[in-house]
């Protein structure tokens, strides 16, 4: 898993759930007998992951959201490790 | 055990994140390893329908996320879907945990519908014969069947073997079977000695050159197979030196209700003794979770002793399994003897001694099913090892 494109549009992958859990105050990925509780940034970005915006427009709306710049190594990263433990797949 | 420094819990308890519910102990089949208790013939009559409801928006107000909904046969509740329904109205992730016995194409589609998540179908072997056997069942085409349906039904393959001496040499066909069903997730569980697998201890622990073998062929399968199928080999605990976390610490984020409503820290607490767990058709989920005494009193460190107390491991372990150390040693309180720096240690080297012989000598067993006449005849657990 190397070179994500700034085009490639990730989705949450089938079977894996993304919610906000107000008891724990985090989005919560949930999946066959199991959850993870995500921290600011990682809810902030998959909470964007829809299937419809690229990794670019989720930078971008990510920079102005938070008033940052420079997200693209960072949210990239996230996006690829997501990739690789099956939260997200790719759309076409 | 009420000698030590007051409890710090209250602000330290989170919710209970994980709920199950057992809603039934009714089950077609009849497995040897089963971790209900034996005594489930003498448990009250089941929760209705209303009462379930109530359990479910009770426990999501505090936070309960994660569901499991299991038995016994869940499906041999004829209300599951509007439970599941309910469930997930309320935002649960639905996980329903089934032999497949009972399972229809008319009752996968309803229970799609109503939104239930994922599907765990269990089988007992690789081969029809010992798959029937174990569960002195004729079930293993129909298991087939289901997962046929639950594909077709779009659901991710999750199946689940629980390993024991009798079938944990077929590890590889096992593997084969799920490949060959396109599961995407094996639980290949060892049996844990709780309930009817506990009185079938002597039959069914393996020995560890069976253990090892099984590992080895895990391995090799899972390099085969790459990342498309997720195995999880979960180790006998026997064999390990140090306990498990179970539960995680009682009390900290599971939740179990079995069928007539009584509330436990874990599916089998019910055999601890001088405890009286609370019942949700008297007391709703946050103050049996937050207030009981049943529900506290394994919370915090107050209740252990050495070496569980002093040692630097125990907000890892929390001293292992409460009800491991009350069948093997008495006393609930002791460090879990699967630790090796439990006085108790001797009592699962012992156990593993045995089953080496007795996998050396191989001969003919005569297993105790798990089936209703037995559990009105058969005795509670007790503080002992069963006879080998």
């Amino acid at each position: 898993m190397s070179a994500l494109s700034g085009a490639a549009r990730p989705a949450i992958a089938p079977g894996m759930r993304l919610q906000w859990e107000p008891a724990q105050a985090a989005h919560v990925l949930l999946y066959p007998e199991g959850m993870v509780q995500l921290n600011g940034s990682a809810g902030a970005i998959l909470a964007r992951c829809d299937g419809v915006r690229t990794v670019a427009e989720i930078v971008a709306d990510l920079e102005q959201t938070f008033g940052a710049a420079d997200l693209t190594a960072d949210v990239t990263a996230f996006v690829e490790l997501a990739l690789e433990r099956r939260w997200l797949e790719l759309r076409a | 055990m009420s000698v030590g420094p007051p409890l710090q819990m209250s602000q330290a308890v989170g919710p209970p994140l994980w709920l199950l519910l057992e809603l039934t102990y009714r089950c077609p089949l009849h497995c040897v390893f089963c971790y209900n208790p034996t005594e489930f013939a003498a448990v009250g009559a089941e929760l209705p329908t209303a009462e379930w409801l109530r359990v479910l928006r009770e426990a999501r107000a505090l936070g309960a996320v994660q569901l499991g909904l299991s038995g016994g046969e869940p499906l041999a509740r004829d209300d599951l879907e509007p439970i599941v329904a309910e469930a997930h109205a309320l935002g649960y992730y639905i996980n329903l945990i089934t032999s497949g016995v009972g399972m229809t194409e008319e009752r996968i589609g309803a229970l799609k519908r109503a939104g239930l998540d994922h599907i765990q179908l269990s089988f007992q072997d690789s081969t029809r014969e010992l798959n029937d056997f174990l569960s002195s069942t004729r079930t293993f085409e129909l298991k087939a069947k289901v997962a046929e349906l639950i594909r077709r039904y779009d659901y991710p393959m999750v199946l689940n073997v629980v390993l024991h001496r009798l079938n944990i040499e077929h590890v590889g066909e096992i593997l084969a079977l799920a490949e060959s069903l396109g599961a995407q997730y094996v639980e290949l569980a060892n049996t844990q000695y709780y309930g009817w697998a506990w009185l079938n201890r002597a039959h069914l622990l393996p020995s560890r050159a069976q253990l090892e073998r099984a590992e080895a062929v895990t391995r090799a399968f899972r390099e085969r197979v790459g990342s498309k199928m997720q195995i999880y080999f979960v180790v006998p605990d026997y064999f390990e030196t140090r306990p498990k976390a179970c539960m995680n610490g009682l009390g900290r984020v599971f939740l179990a209700i079995t069928p007539d409503g009584t509330a436990l820290p874990c599916h089998a607490a019910r055999m601890l003794p001088g405890l009286e767990f609370p019942n949700v058709r008297e007391r709703d989920v946050r103050s049996i979770w937050y207030e009981s005494a049943a529900f506290n009193h394994f919370r915090g460190e107050a209740w252990m002793k050495e070496p569980c107390r002093s040692c630097p491991e125990r907000q890892r372990d929390f001293g292992g399994c409460r009800c491991q150390a009350y069948l093997l040693t008495g006393d609930a309180a002791n460090a879990d003897p699967v630790c090796e720096l439990s006085q108790h240690h001797h009592l699962v080297t012992a156990a593993v001694a045995e089953a080496e012989r007795a996998v050396a000598a191989a001969g003919a067993a005569s297993l105790v099913f798990r089936d209703h006449r037995i559990s009105i005849a058969v005795e509670p657990p007790r503080a002992a090892p069963p006879a080998s």
